[in-house]
C-alpha cells in the first residue's frame, strides 16, 4: 500500500511492466531500513542479505544501485533517484546498446499486441541484477519419432 | 438474391434425384457405414473458402460450429476475420537468444489444436547445431538434455516460412492453399485433397499431414478458432503455421512470441518502419534460410546478443 501511495507521485509511466520480481516480502526496503544508520563502508554482509553474492556482474557494492537515503528507490550514477519500475535506466547506464534494442523491442521479450498495447519485462525480469547471466532450464520433451506411431507399428499377432 | 435461390433450388433438386436414387444404389453403402447420414450434403457441395459469399459463409460457419459441438461436446467459436489492410506480416528470430527449450512448440500446439500423441504435430521443429555452420545434414531435432542451453549447441526453430514466393502454394493442383493479403499462407482443410504436393515442394518441412484423425481431449481445446487456421482439423488434410490467423488479425501476438522465455521471437508488420521487425531489418544482419531456392521467405533469423 505505501508502495502504491509513493507510485502515484511519479509522472505516467513510459513502459507498461509488470511488477518487480523482488523476493517475497521484501518490499518495502524501508520497513526495516527506516530506523537504521547507513553504513556506506563497503563490507561483507554479516546480519542481513548474505545470500546476496554479486556474481559474473563486476566489482559491485549494494549502493552502487540502491540508493541509501531511501532504500525503496534506486540510484543513477548522477544521483536521481528512480523507481524500481525504471530500474532500464539503470541497467542502461553500462548496456546502453542493449537498452535502445529494448526500447525497440528487439531485446526482450514482449507480449499483448503486435498493434496496440504491449507489455515489456523489465531487465532484471530475466536477468537476476546479482547474477545477470540466463539460467538454463529444462527443455520440454522431444517430438515422437515416427517410428513410434501407432500407425507404424507392426501387427503384434500373426 | 434471385440468383442465389435459383442456385439453392436446382441444388435442392439435384440433391433431391440424388437421395431418390440412393434409395436403390447407396443403400448397402450407408448400411456399411451404419448411419443414414454417411454424407453431409451441405459439406459435400461446398465450394472454395475464397469463392464463397458473404452469406455463404455465414451458413457454412453456423454449420461447423454445430458439427464442433457434437463433436466435442464444447461451444467452438469459428471466425473468418479478413486480413487487415496495409499489413504484411513478417517474423524474425534471434539465434543467439534460442536456448532450445520447446516452450513454442508446446504452447503452438495448444494454441492451434495440433493433434496430441501418438500422431503427434508439431508446427515448429527446433533443430540442434553444432557450434559452426548451419549444416542442415547433421542437424538434430529429438535432441533431449536436461538442461538448456548447452554448450557447444545453438538451436534454429523452424516453421512455415510464409514465403512470397511459396513453393507450396504454386504446387497444388487444386488452389486449396494460397496466400493471404497480409502474407499468410493458409489452407482451407475443407478443400484440401491430402495429396501432399506442397509438403514435398516445401524445402522447410513448413507442412504437416494428419495421417490419422487428430487426437485431442476435448477439455485441451482451444475454442477461439479461425476457419484458416486452428479450427479442429480431418484426417488426410494437411495443416501449417498460420501465424496463428486468429490472433495476430486481431492485433495480438502469435503464441510462440509470447511463450518464448528468452525474448527470442518477434513478430510484426513489415510495412510499419517502427514495428520490432522492421526495426531488426533495418538495423541487424538478418538472413533467411536457403536463400538459394529464391522462395523470398517472410521469415527473418538474426544473431545479436
Amino acid at each position: 500500500m505505501l508502495f502504491l501511495l509513493a507510485g502515484n507521485s511519479y509522472a505516467a509511466k513510459e513502459f507498461s511492466v509488470p511488477y518487480p520480481p523482488f523476493s517475497p516480502g521484501i518490499f518495502p526496503c524501508m520497513a526495516c531500513h527506516e530506523g537504521l544508520d547507513r553504513n556506506r563502508n563497503k563490507r561483507q554482509l554479516a546480519d542481513m542479505h548474505q545470500e546476496i553474492k554479486i556474481i559474473r556482474h563486476g566489482e559491485r557494492w549494494c549502493y552502487d544501485c540502491h540508493d541509501a537515503r531511501n532504500m525503496d528507490r534506486l540510484r543513477l550514477a548522477g544521483g536521481k533517484q528512480i523507481r524500481f519500475e525504471e530500474s532500464y535506466h539503470l541497467c542502461g547506464q553500462c548496456h546502453g546498446n542493449i537498452l535502445k534494442d529494448w526500447k525497440k523491442g528487439i531485446h526482450g521479450k514482449r507480449t499483448g499486441n503486435w498493434q496496440g498495447e504491449k507489455q515489456y519485462l523489465l531487465c532484471v525480469h530475466c536477468h537476476d541484477p546479482h547474477n545477470p547471466p540466463f539460467k538454463p532450464i529444462r527443455p520440454e520433451p522431444a517430438p515422437v519419432k515416427p517410428e513410434k506411431t501407432l500407425l507404424n507399428r507392426q501387427p503384434t499377432s500373426k | 438474391m434471385k440468383e442465389e435461390s435459383d442456385i439453392n433450388l436446382t441444388r435442392r433438386l439435384l440433391v433431391k434425384t440424388l437421395m431418390a436414387g440412393a434409395a436403390a444404389t447407396m443403400l448397402p453403402l450407408s448400411q456399411a457405414y451404419g448411419a443414414a447420414s454417411a454424407i453431409d450434403w451441405a459439406a459435400f457441395f461446398q465450394k472454395r473458402f475464397q469463392e464463397l459469399t458473404p452469406q455463404e459463409i455465414g451458413r457454412l460457419i453456423i454449420r461447423l460450429e454445430a458439427k464442433y459441438k457434437k463433436t466435442y461436446g464444447r461451444d467452438i467459436k469459428v471466425k473468418t476475420t479478413p486480413p487487415i489492410d496495409n499489413v504484411e506480416f513478417a517474423y524474425a528470430l534471434n539465434l543467439s537468444k534460442c536456448i532450445g527449450c520447446r516452450r513454442c512448440v508446446y504452447s503452438c500446439a495448444q494454441e492451434n489444436n495440433l493433434s496430441r500423441k501418438p500422431h503427434q504435430i508439431h508446427y515448429i521443429r527446433v533443430l540442434r547445431f553444432q557450434s559452426g555452420p548451419i549444416d542442415f545434414e547433421k542437424a538434430q531435432h529429438y535432441y533431449d538434455p536436461r538442461e538448456v542451453p548447452e554448450t557447444g549447441y545453438f538451436y534454429v526453430p523452424v516453421q512455415c516460412q510464409h514465403c512470397r514466393k511459396a513453393p507450396c502454394v504454386k504446387v497444388c493442383p487444386i488452389k486449396a492453399t494460397w496466400t493471404e493479403k497480409d502474407g499468410t499462407v493458409v489452407v482451407d482443410y475443407d478443400w484440401c485433397i491430402g495429396c501432399r504436393y506442397c509438403m514435398a515442394a516445401c524445402p522447410y518441412k513448413g507442412r504437416n499431414f494428419n495421417w490419422a484423425e487428430p487426437q485431442i481431449p476435448p477439455e485441451e481445446i482451444n475454442p477461439n478458432t479461425h476457419y484458416l487456421g486452428n479450427r479442429p482439423r480431418m484426417k488426410n488434410v494437411v495443416e501449417k503455421c498460420t501465424f496463428c490467423v486468429h490472433r495476430s488479425r486481431e492485433g495480438r501476438y502469435p503464441a510462440c512470441v509470447e511463450a518464448c522465455p528468452v525474448g527470442a521471437r518477434k513478430f510484426g508488420n513489415l510495412l510499419d518502419i517502427n514495428s520490432e521487425v522492421r526495426q531488426i531489418i533495418e538495423t541487424k544482419r538478418v538472413f533467411r534460410l536457403k536463400e538459394d531456392l529464391n522462395t523470398d521467405p517472410r521469415f527473418f533469423y538474426f544473431f545479436h546478443s
